[in-house]
């Protein structure tokens, strides 16, 4: 979790220098919702896919990162090599696919995922991480139907920061107790502090039971909150400065974190040395990502298709 | 007065059908809306109602009885008061009569009845083996068997989208899959083509093989984005890591009398989208040799077929494992005088054209595209080399078509070549209306080809 704040704070540094372009999404202020759901998942057995807000999902699952960060400079030592960028990245080898920069495409890709273990039999799940916002596109249902009428193994996510771009999620939906947003399918939604990593795992490790026992999908809501803008070019008159203040003096996930460590005996200064150590891998990220040169020109024609035609 | 049953046209497309069986017998009593017959078409086999109230007199065609024409006297009936029926030989073509609603309708002539014209002549396809045994066979079947072929060979591959599986498909192609094949991998969906398009480009994403069929590609607009942001770009933006090797196949193109939204070809759509393979074969054996092709590639392909062509029957070589290469134009008649360019349906109407253009003396050079993306260009600029003049035949709008980008790549690569203006023979850049006359106006018939190759021979 310390490692997504301080990476992400190091993107946000860099976005103002010019070194990263375009869109970046930052997660703080959500780590814990990656890190608590990560941790219960079998890395090279189940699957992970996301929206734009991906960094810290590819952190939390263990992707360097340095290639991360070099993705988000759009260099050639980049995970997408440079071509995707900060909202479309991918590690087939961890099973993370994406990294997807269209709002709700994740989730029919996620069922698609999720057909694959039940066709392949692999006993793997898929999680499918998406925001409040998303949680209002049409294809989201679509694959609510589809997964519990085949009963795939699927683990929906909302990540519900509460707000999509500037819109609350009051003022855009109809029913804003998310988790009951699969009730229509028959689908179980349980409805989770996302602030609190132990509890997140907690109930990651039910609805992984759920799943695995072949009863079908079954909807996370994670309650969470974003720290900064929607993006780097985020004007914020959407929401008071004293919103942002008090989730993160009441709320903050890595102090919670923190708390448990000192009750269960983890001393200050081990923790102190974690920090240090996260200091240290963030800052050789962004060295390498600043230092490593662009894609090479003939990289621009290379990858639109596998085959020769 | 006795009433004649006739064959029914039970869909816009079907000319013959098979009367698979009689539900009623001589002497039995009918009301209207009870089931005479189960009748098998080209695309499924439908029950066949009653319209009035009688006694079956005979029954003039056997049950099993295969290729009867619509419009034949399948059975008299006598109406209620008994009267004695009037037996009509089976054989004679109906009288077009004012009859009851179980008279065929009378098939007005349309533009799409003239656009799948017969199979014509060809020169071989390269590819295959001088000596080579041909069958008969429907781009229908071919298309099915590529499928089944494929599925026997690689347990990847697996089909989904709306009527499938328990209806046979919904133009049939993919009849006889599920028997074979089983519901893990035929399978129904709902109608939710965003969906769809979504789990079978995440189930590719994850490893498997997905054959996507849409009913219709009109109805694939709802999944475009799946098709272009999700399958077409990620091989490039994750820096060719994750593939999307998957097929999306239907029918595409203008049906017969649907009117406008059920009526468009989508190929300049797809064919402008860079990460997509996109294939429009016109005959049986480029369908069932492109379509493996697909099956197999490691790239997202559009595959698009045409209702009106899958009836139609071709020779197909006897060949285990037909593949074809995907790129690559075929010559489908030689000649020296023009260059006809074409793809899909469009190719039976430049072949029809350069039939009658030989007539005159003109040698027209009949070219299928077949792949649109990539695009042939070499196969096109030789052939103009040879008969320095292009016409592109084309069913579907003008604007921003294959014609246009033909007669763009000729005139930036084969400028010199050029001894008149490239001409694009077109449908009216209208939607496609309804009403038979207008519809006809709308497409594109041999006729207009025919002129067009004349105008850019100065004849
Ligand atoms: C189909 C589509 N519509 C609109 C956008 C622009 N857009 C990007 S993010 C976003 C807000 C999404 O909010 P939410 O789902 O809550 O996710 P969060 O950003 O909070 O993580 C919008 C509207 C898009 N990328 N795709
Ligand atoms: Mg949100």
């Amino acid at each position: 979790m310390v490692l997504i704040r301080r990476f992400e704070e190091k993107a946000g540094q860099l976005y103002g220098l010019g070194l990263i372009g375009g869109f970046c999404h930052l997660y703080i202020g959500q780590e814990a919702v990656a890190v608590g759901i990560q941790s219960a998942l079998t890395p090279g057995k189940d699957s992970v896919i996301t929206g734009y807000r991906d960094h810290g999902h590819m952190l939390a699952y263990g992707i360097d990162p340095n290639v991360i960060m070099a993705e988000l400079t759009g260099r050639g030592a980049g995970i997408s090599r440079g071509k995707g960028g900060s909202m479309h990245m991918f590690s087939v080898e961890h099973k993370f696919y994406g990294g997807h920069g269209i709002v709700g495409a994740q989730v029919s890709l996620g069922a698609g995922l999720g057909f694959a273990h039940k066709y392949n039999n692999d006993g793997g799940v898929c999680v499918a991480y998406f925001g409040d916002g998303a949680s209002n596109q049409g294809q989201v249902y679509e694959s609510f139907n589809m997964a519990e009428l085949w009963k795939l193994p699927i683990i929906f996510v909302i990540e519900n920061n509460q707000y999509a771009m500037g819109t609350s999620v009051n003022r855009s939906s109809a029913e804003d107790q998310l988790y009951r947003r699969g009730e229509s399918f028959r689908i179980p939604g349980i409805q989770v502090n996302g602030m609190d990593v132990l509890a997140v795992r907690g109930a990651t490790e039910e609805a992984l039971k759920w799943v695995q026992s072949g009863k079908g999908p079954i909807l996370l809501e994670m309650k969470t909150y974003r720290y900064r803008g929607h993006s780097m070019s985020d004007p914020a008159k959407y929401r008071s400065r004293e919103e942002v203040q008090e989730m993160r003096d009441k709320s903050d996930p890595i102090e919670g974190v923190k708390a448990y460590l000192t009750k269960a005996g983890v001393s200050e200064e081990e923790i102190k040395k974690i920090d240090q150590d996260i200091r240290r891998q963030v800052s050789e990220a962004a060295d390498f990502a600043e230092s490593s040169p662009e894609p090479d020109a003939a990289e621009l024609y290379t990858d639109v298709l596998v085959e020769q035609y | 007065m006795g009433i004649e049953i006739k064959m029914p046209a039970l869909s816009p497309t079907m000319e013959e059908g098979t009367l698979a069986k009689w539900l009623v017998k001589e002497g039995d009593e009918v009301k209207s809306g009870d089931i005479l017959a189960e009748i098998e078409t080209d695309k499924a086999t439908m029950e066949f109602e009653a319209v009035d109230e009688g006694i079956v007199g005979k029954i003039l065609v056997a049950e099993g009885t295969d290729g009867v024409k619509v419009g034949t006297v399948i059975a008299t009936m006598a109406g209620e008061d008994g009267a004695e029926e009037a037996p009509a030989p089976a054989a004679a073509p109906a009288p077009p009569a004012a009859e009851p609603a179980t008279e065929a309708p009378k098939k007005a002539e349309s533009g799409t009845s003239k656009l799948a014209t017969e199979a014509r002549a060809q020169v071989a396809d390269p590819a295959i083996p001088e000596g080579t045994e041909y069958a008969k066979i429907t781009v229908r079947e071919a298309l099915r068997d590529a499928m089944a072929e494929e599925m026997r060979a690689d347990d990847r591959v697996f089909v989904m989208g709306e009527e499938v599986a328990e209806y046979q498909g919904a133009y049939k192609v993919t009849q006889g899959l599920l028997a074979e094949f089983g519901p893990r991998r035929v399978i129904d969906t709902p109608i939710t083509e965003y969906g769809f398009a979504g789990v079978g480009t995440g189930a590719a994403m994850g490893g498997l093989r997905p054959v996507i069929e849409f009913m219709t590609f009109n109805f694939a607009m709802q999944a475009i984005d799946h098709i272009i942001n999700s399958a077409a770009k990620t091989n490039y933006m994750s820096g060719g890591q994750m593939r999307c090797p998957i097929v999306f196949r239907g029918p595409n193109g203008a049906a017969s009398r649907v009117g406008a939204q059920h009526s468009q070809n989508y190929a300049p759509w797809y064919a402008s989208v860079p990460g997509l393979i996109v294939i429009a074969p016109y005959d049986a054996a480029d369908s069932k040799g492109l379509l493996k092709a697909a099956i197999r590639c490691q790239d997202p392909v559009v595959f698009l077929e045409n209702e009106l062509l899958y009836g139609r029957t071709f020779d197909i070589p006897k060949l285990d494992d037909y593949v074809l290469p995907i790129g690559k134009a075929r010559i489908m008649r030689a000649g020296k005088d023009v260059t006809l360019v074409s793809y899909s349906i469009g190719v039976g109407l430049a072949l029809e054209a350069a039939e009658t253009l030989a007539g005159e003396g003109i040698e027209a050079e009949v070219i299928d595209l077949r792949t649109l993306r990539p695009l042939d260009t070499a196969t096109v600029l030789e052939s103009l080399k040879k008969t320095n003049r292009i016409v592109v035949v084309e069913e579907g709008w003008p604007a921003c078509s294959i014609a246009s980008e033909i007669a763009a790549v000729v005139m930036e690569q084969g400028f010199d070549d050029l001894d008149a203006p490239v001409l694009r023979v077109t449908n009216e850049d209208v939607p496609l209306p309804y009403a038979a006359n207008l519809e006809k106006a709308a497409l594109i018939d041999a006729s207009r080809v025919v002129t067009a190759a004349k105008k850019v021979c100065y004849r």
